[in-house]
């Protein structure tokens, strides 16, 4: 396609997956303790989305990638500064919340007004990217309801590839059970298109990328309108998952018969 | 009462540390983070520290570095670089950030640059940008290999070490054709060169063997000159393990462009336009700070593996989740809190020091040019008649300080702006500062950061000198040894200290502090500020009483060549440096914390905490610099009543500036106790 693709990536940011993460209840409704102050990081799956995406318009002259991007804009600029480092894109952002106690509803109705609103946006080329699930909350469901707002109806969930094939058609792998994929192949966009793990590695930090990309970056940051979003459940109590860890550190155990134990255990 | 909720973020440490509004730093800051986190930290769990050798294994940092920008960050942006101007915390925050897991996978980064600083010094703008250009990654599309530098100064003398003051590297002329550039015989073995093993130049420092030749020079050699490029044995080194180290021999002939600086003909003789002490010079007043800094880092990331493995002993047995047993384990205890706070304490100050003097050099660095292109315009050449032009300037510099102390709306303007408005002044000015803190926190934040992670190590007990011992904390500590060697070993800095702290424009800054913190002390009391003062008043006195008093031979005491007293003073004027940088950082972050909303949140407690450790380490410091004032006072005695009276009113008066530091103290341990760490360490063991 000569044309190249529009693809935008809904990406959120979530907080780094290895800090305490305690939920508590404030006057503004659950959140979770320290919330703010977490180092946070882009939502994993929506990375993968990303990097899928840069890699895509990479190879297809004359596309474009935005970022667009739901959270606290201070939070949001620290995230950036890793994150244009990694391959370009233009960034849109929402100044709301990020905790993952919003309603899918909520933020996919938001997300899509955002992307409606991108100047010089063609539907016809369009694609939208993102994670099939987040991890602040894995709903499943944000990325669908951005779709059904724009009027996107071809979606396809937890993608591992995504092909161009020689006459423009796309050929995508979705995850289905027991590590196998569901083939589909779709005559062109627009598509929306929820990543798993994707094929591609994380690009490695690069400050010169990242200069190029903080041009736009940040008049966009400071231009962000803060987003209300209202509604959605009330919840009684949230806890996280308790954590059940039974490990045991043996050094120096052959791979051969750390293989054997696991064969054991599945066995068993 | 608010106490500190989580470990600082990059948002605090950014305000801290004064690069909140450069994002171009910041990202270079998050690169060299994730390949400390991801690539170095493997390496060194995968054991690539027990060889000498430099491996394949050890070489996939190299590749690392270009392709996270790294190895682009000392260039400019003409030369494929990124950051325009002078890039001296950018440096030291990349040292910082990779120094955290490991810090010879810094000094590996840093090599190619600390070859590529005489260049960048002292080089002719032809070498400049050819080096320069040559040393970045290729760009998609260019042909052409990346090349790779060393430094070499020091050398093999027969039966010793070395001794970086002594040369027995040697130029010769081998050909000169009348008429056309001469070719030279560059005859240097190298001890401890860091890179050789796959640098592609090194730059040389070589003494001239030739009455043709006039001076002393740094000269860059090449792998593809004729002659001899041996890279020559590894260094059998404990420490830093995943840098190169060699001992190279060069034998080679080589151009006469080749000299850094270039040259002229007079009468017949090459004329290097610098000697190698004043290239030298220039690259060890920058490159020093960033490896202060890389011991300041270990002390600091030990604090959260510390704080993990204290709060999980002793949950074997009954120990039940929500009972202090389980939550807190040795955190019950006291010292094990307090101690923690002291290496805490430490890192701060360190840290504070070493950025206020990356930051300086930034400074200095375009009012050093413009100080060097004036005095060529004058034909003021050589550092002998440099420094006696200014030798004149000094008085206006001491009059810009004194003017600018004076309260706002109270001085004259007009005179402070015709003084800045005068580069000389302003070098005058910056300079003498930097001559301080440059040494001072090479030493201090290495030698006594050696020290203190003796202390973390301490706190691990057995598990401290495991191979498992979480963070590498084993190697971090014998690391800081070299830390505190290359580049100059502490009796150099302390030698440097006691020249340039007898500086007028020093000493007239140093009256100009005791004044503020006296202020300070006043208003800002919980930061400690009343002891630095103190501390800054009682050094200056001793200084003032040094230079005055005899002992019993009549001989006097403040001497070049006494040693015990010249060195001693330069080790308490350190410890004083740190800890009003460290002050300053805290009334920074109390200022620009409110605006910061993520830092807003919670900065009651971050704030309070900070001034805590401030003023614990304000409290050691004043107790180092009063012990060591004391013996100079009465331990090349008898001296005077008078003397002796004045000095105890002023010692008295340190101790009492100390009140409060050890609940301060308490505070600091009981907020260890309390704050959110991480559920993991962020790399692996
Ligand atoms: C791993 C490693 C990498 C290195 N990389 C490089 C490199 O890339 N390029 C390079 O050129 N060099 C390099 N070096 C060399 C390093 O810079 C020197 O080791 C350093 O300058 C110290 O020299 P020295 O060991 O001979 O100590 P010396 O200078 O001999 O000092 C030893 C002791 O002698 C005393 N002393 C020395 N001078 C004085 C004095 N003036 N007054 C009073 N006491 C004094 C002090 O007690 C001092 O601690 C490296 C070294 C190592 C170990």
């Amino acid at each position: 396609m000569s044309a190249g693709y529009h693809i935008v990536v809904c990406g959120g940011i979530v907080p780094d997956p290895l800090q305490t993460l305690e939920p508590v209840k404030g006057p503004a409704g659950w959140g979770l303790k320290n919330e703010l102050m977490l180092p946070a990081i882009l939502d994993p799956w929506a990375g993968h989305a990303l990097f899928e995406a840069a890699n895509l318009a990479k190879n297809a002259p004359g596309s474009k990638v935005w970022l667009v991007s739901m959270g606290p804009k201070a939070k949001l600029q620290q995230v950036m500064m890793t994150i244009a480092q990694k391959v370009p894109f233009e960034l849109v952002v929402l100044d709301g919340p990020a905790g993952g106690f919003v309603e899918a509803q909520a933020v996919g109705t938001a997300l899509a007004e955002a992307i409606e609103a991108i100047p010089g946006l063609d539907k016809s080329r369009l694609l939208v990217f993102g994670g099939w699930m987040s991890a602040s909350r894995g709903a499943g469901a944000t990325l669908q309801i951005v779709g059904e707002k724009l009027g996107i109806f071809e979606q396809f969930q937890g993608v591992d590839k995504l092909e161009v094939q020689s006459g423009g058609a796309l050929r995508l792998l979705e995850r289905v059970e027991g590590g196998s994929y569901q083939e589909s192949t779709l005559d062109g966009p627009p598509a929306v298109v929820g990543w798993a793990t994707g094929e591609l590695p994380e690009p490695p930090n690069n400050p010169q990328v990242g200069m190029q990309n903080m041009r736009l970056v940040m008049p966009a940051l400071q231009k962000a309108k803060p987003v209300k979003v209202e509604g959605g459940p009330e919840y009684l109590s949230v806890q996280v998952p308790s954590q059940k860890r039974e490990t045991r550190v043996v050094k120096d155990t052959p791979v051969d018969e750390i293989a054997k134990e696991i064969v054991d255990w599945l066995k068993a | 009462m608010e106490t500190l909720r989580t470990l600082p973020g990059d948002d605090v440490r950014q305000i801290m540390w004064r690069f909140a509004d450069r994002y171009d730093i910041q990202m270079t800051v998050q690169s060299a983070r994730s390949l400390a986190r991801t690539l170095v930290a493997r390496l060194v769990a995968e054991g690539a520290r027990h060889t000498h050798e430099w491996t394949d294994h050890k070489a996939q940092l190299l590749d690392a570095f270009d392709s996270s920008g790294l190895t682009a960050l000392f260039m400019d942006p003409h030369q494929g670089g990124f950051i325009e101007g002078p890039k001296n915390l950018a440096l030291a925050l990349v040292a910082f950030e990779l120094a955290w897991v490991d810090a010879g996978a810094a000094t590996c980064s840093l090599a190619t640059n600390l070859a590529l600083a005489p260049i960048h010094e002292r080089g002719t703008p032809d070498q400049r940008d050819s080096y320069m250009s040559r040393c970045v990654p290729p760009q998609p599309g260019e042909d052409r290999t990346i090349i790779r530098g060393a430094f070499a100064l020091t050398e093999p003398l027969p039966y010793v070490g070395v001794e970086t003051n002594t040369l027995v590297g040697k130029l010769r002329v081998a050909e000169w054709e009348e008429g056309k550039e001469p070719i030279l015989q560059v005859d240097k073995r190298g001890r401890f060169i860091t890179g050789m093993d796959f640098a592609n130049f090194a730059t040389c420092a070589v003494d001239t063997d030739d009455p043709r030749i006039k001076t002393s020079c740094i000269v860059i050699v090449e792998d593809t000159d004729e002659g001899l490029f041996d890279r020559g044995a590894p260094t059998l080194k404990m420490v830093h393990q995943l840098s190169s180290t060699r001992d190279p021999v060069f034998n080679l002939k080589v151009p006469a462009s080749r000299i850094v600086g270039g040259y002229t003909v007079k009468d017949g003789v090459i004329v290097p336009n610098y000697t190698h002490s004043e290239i030298i010079g220039a690259v060890f007043h920058r490159t020093r700070v960033p490896v202060a800094l890389m011991s300041t880092a270990k002390l600091l990331s030990a604090v959260e593996p510390v704080i993990r493995y204290h709060r999980q002993r002793f949950r074997g047995g009954d120990a039940q989740p929500g009972t202090p047993k389980f939550d807190l384990g040795i955190q019950q205890k006291q010292d094990a809190v307090l101690r923690l706070a002291e290496v805490w304490a430490m890192g701060e100050a360190g840290a504070s020091l070493g950025f206020e003097t990356a930051r300086l050099f930034d400074q200095l660095d375009p009012s050093e040019k413009e100080k060097d292109r004036i005095f060529s315009e004058q034909g003021i050449m050589g550092p002998k008649s440099q420094l006696s032009a200014l030798r004149k300037v000094e008085k206006q510099a001491i009059e810009l300080l004194g003017l600018e102390a004076q309260p706002e709306g109270q001085r004259d303007e007009a005179r402070i702006e015709a003084l800045k408005a005068d580069p000389l002044v302003r070098y005058a000015t910056l300079e003498a500062l930097a001559n301080i803190l440059c040494p001072a926190c090479k030493l201090w934040n290495t030698g006594q950061g050696a020290n203190m992670m003796r202390e973390v190590l301490a706190l691990m007990g057995g598990y401290g000198i495991t191979e498992d011992c979480p963070g590498f904390l084993f190697y971090k500590w014998t690391d800081c040894q070299l830390e505190a060697t290359y580049e100059g070993p502490e009796a150099v800095q302390r030698r440097h200290l006691s020249i340039t702290m007898t500086n007028e424009v020093f000493l007239a800054r140093l009256r100009i502090w005791i004044e503020e913190f006296n202020i300070l002390a006043a208003t800002r009391p919980e930061t400690g500020a009343g002891a630095v003062a103190a501390s800054m008043e009682l050094w200056l006195w001793t200084l003032e009483f040094l230079h005055r008093a005899k002992d019993p031979s009549g001989a006097r005491l403040y001497h070049n060549r006494r040693q015990n007293v010249t060195f001693p003073m330069a080790d308490a004027l350190c410890w004083v440096m740190a800890s009003r940088a460290q002050v300053g950082d805290v009334l920074e972050l109390a200022e620009k914390g409110p605006e910061n909303p993520i830092v807003a949140e919670g900065l009651e407690g971050t704030l309070g905490f900070f001034a805590d450790l401030s003023m614990v380490q304000a409290a050691r410091a004043a107790g180092e610099c009063a012990r060591v004032c004391a013996q100079m006072v009465y331990g090349f005695g008898p001296q005077d009543e008078a003397e002796l009276a004045a000095f105890e009113a002023l010692r008295a008066g340190i101790d009492r500036a100390t009140a409060g530091a050890a609940l301060a103290k308490d505070r600091a341990g009981q907020a260890l106790t309390q704050v959110m760490i991480p559920e993991a360490l962020d790399y692996p063991q």
